[in-house]
């Protein structure tokens, strides 16, 4: 049974209303920092991540870099991403990120999808798939501006990295995080990720010459509880694709904020129109035939 | 109109369907993540086999050890209180689990005879004795009293001993004990524990 306190549910897919019991207690943001300059690229992450959550075997394909397979897959949620990046004074730099579920505070999958209850984002920060729910229609895979969730043909339905919500809702760090040799993931509340994450970044800046060195906790989305440090954070695009301005595509945001309650509330008036007519005109009966003046009527009385 | 009891019912009725059909559900809906698949499960402390850093691991095992319960492993992730690894694993230790639980896992002893091209299953019994058989003529025939200018030597050169990186300082202890009554000098050992 999962923590109250820390896996409280805080908004629920296509739920009209606020989640039952959210706003009681105190919460406790969590919080995952990615190092990628002390990353080594060893994948104990990614290897801890299919164990935990036992995820059966994935091939991997070699497209001559280090990198397990081009993108994660529906059985495979954190896959380290090699990238080479060449300065302009021609020297090189490899890179490693660790990809996986950003946990975005305003996740553009929940807000796509119209299963009720098949995205969940608890008060704890992490945004959690229950697959019994999901309709496998992919919404959220168009909706997440980090292109994580994956759709398993087999089952119809749709899976990511769950921050591995069953650990820490019983007071245990991801897998991912556990594993990790050179201590470059590390796990707690937001704010004291951050606080470590600047610190580091501070280092690299004033030690290192990394004169751009910053945190990236996009704030487009609200800020992720999945954040990194990177070499460079004016150019998160060399780190493998990782959007400098991710945005949740407009069409879900004027589908949830517009479309959804307008077109409800006229949904709920027309109900009410209907119901109105027929307390007060009652139901439709079949209008009686009117009755003929000739000597039909001589003939249905006999 | 008439505005009867069986009218206002069938309102109050239609409505509530209505209501509920629209999304005001009043069933409370609480976060169900799955259970954690070790909570009940055995902890038991062990040593990663693979190279010499001997990172502590747990291993854990279905049941709590009760007589009728037959023991499956289903995790392996790092020991926090070891001072090597404090937790952490490499991706190979961290596939522990499907080094116990494996189809092609080796369980019982193989020989490969002088020119054959194939393994077969022999007992522990029939192991050991082989063992034994061939340490002793190994023994006998490569121990050297004298060295070459007559210096009293006492050893056995036919034969080394290489240990795990899993031994124990116990264990090595033996191994040292008894290797070295055997005249062995080529011991090597990877054990860091």
């Amino acid at each position: 049974m999962a923590d109250r306190r820390t896996l409280q549910a805080e908004m629920i897919s296509a739920h009209s209303g606020p989640a039952p019991g959210y706003g009681m207690q105190r919460d406790l943001e969590v919080c995952k920092l990615v190092d990628t300059t002390t990353c080594i690229g060893c994948k104990a992450c990614e290897v801890a991540c299919a164990e935990w959550n036992d995820l059966p075997f994935s091939p991997t394909t070699f497209d001559n870099t280090y990198q397990t397979m081009p993108e994660t897959r529906w059985n495979f949620w954190n896959l380290i991403k090699f990238n080479e990046h060449q300065n302009p004074d021609g020297t090189i730099q490899w890179l490693m990120r660790k990809d996986q579920c950003m946990h975005c505070a305003d996740p553009g999958c929940l807000a796509a999808c119209p299963a009720d209850g098949a995205i969940v984002k608890y008060a704890n920060g992490i945004v959690d798939f229950n697959q019994e729910n999901c309709i496998g229609c992919e919404f959220c895979v168009s909706g997440c501006p980090f292109n994580i969730p994956r759709f398993n043909p087999e089952t119809k339905r749709v899976y990511k990295c769950t921050l591995c919500s069953d650990r820490v809702g019983e007071g245990l760090e991801p897998a991912c995080i556990k594993a990790c040799p050179t201590g470059c993931l590390k796990f707690g509340t937001k704010d004291d990720m951050k606080f470590i994450g600047e610190e580091r970044a501070k280092q690299l800046r004033e030690n290192f010459g990394w004169q751009n060195a910053g945190v990236y906790d996009p704030q487009s989305v609200g800020g992720t509880h999945v954040i990194y440090v990177l070499h460079d954070a004016t150019d998160p695009e060399r780190y493998g694709d990782l959007p400098k301005n991710p945005q949740i595509p407009w069409s879900y945001t004027v589908w949830k904020w517009l479309f959804k309650p307008v077109l409800g509330t006229f949904a709920l008036f027309g109900f009410l129109g209907v119901l109105f007519h027929y307390v007060t005109s009652g139901p439709r009966r079949t209008q009686p035939e009117p009755p003929e003046k000739d000597g039909a009527d001589a003939n249905i009385n006999v | 109109m008439e505005f009867s009891r069986r009218t206002f019912i069938k309102g109050t009725v239609l409505s509530g369907a209505g209501f509920s059909a629209l999304g005001f559900d009043l069933t409370p809906v609480y976060a169900q993540t799955q259970s954690l698949k070790i909570s009940r499960a055995s902890e038991t402390r062990s040593t990663c086999p693979y190279c010499s850093v001997s990172c502590g691991v747990i291993i854990y095992t279905l049941g709590d050890k009760a007589k009728n319960a037959i023991p499956q492993v289903v995790h392996v992730e790092g020991d926090p209180d070891h001072p090597i690894n404090r937790g952490t694993l490499c991706p190979k230790g961290s596939s522990l689990a499907q080094d116990i639980v494996n189809d092609r896992r080796l369980l019982k002893p193989q020989v490969r005879r002088p020119g054959s091209d194939h393994w077969e299953d022999i007992s522990w019994d029939q192991a050991y004795s082989e063992i034994a058989q061939r340490v002793k003529k190994t023994r006998d025939d490569t121990f050297l009293e004298t060295d070459a200018q007559g210096r009293t030597v006492n050893r056995c050169e036919g034969m080394a001993f290489t240990g795990g990186c899993t031994d124990t300082n116990e264990f090595n202890y033996l191994v040292v004990k008894s290797m070295r009554s055997l005249g062995v000098c080529y011991l090597e050992n990877q054990a860091r524990v």
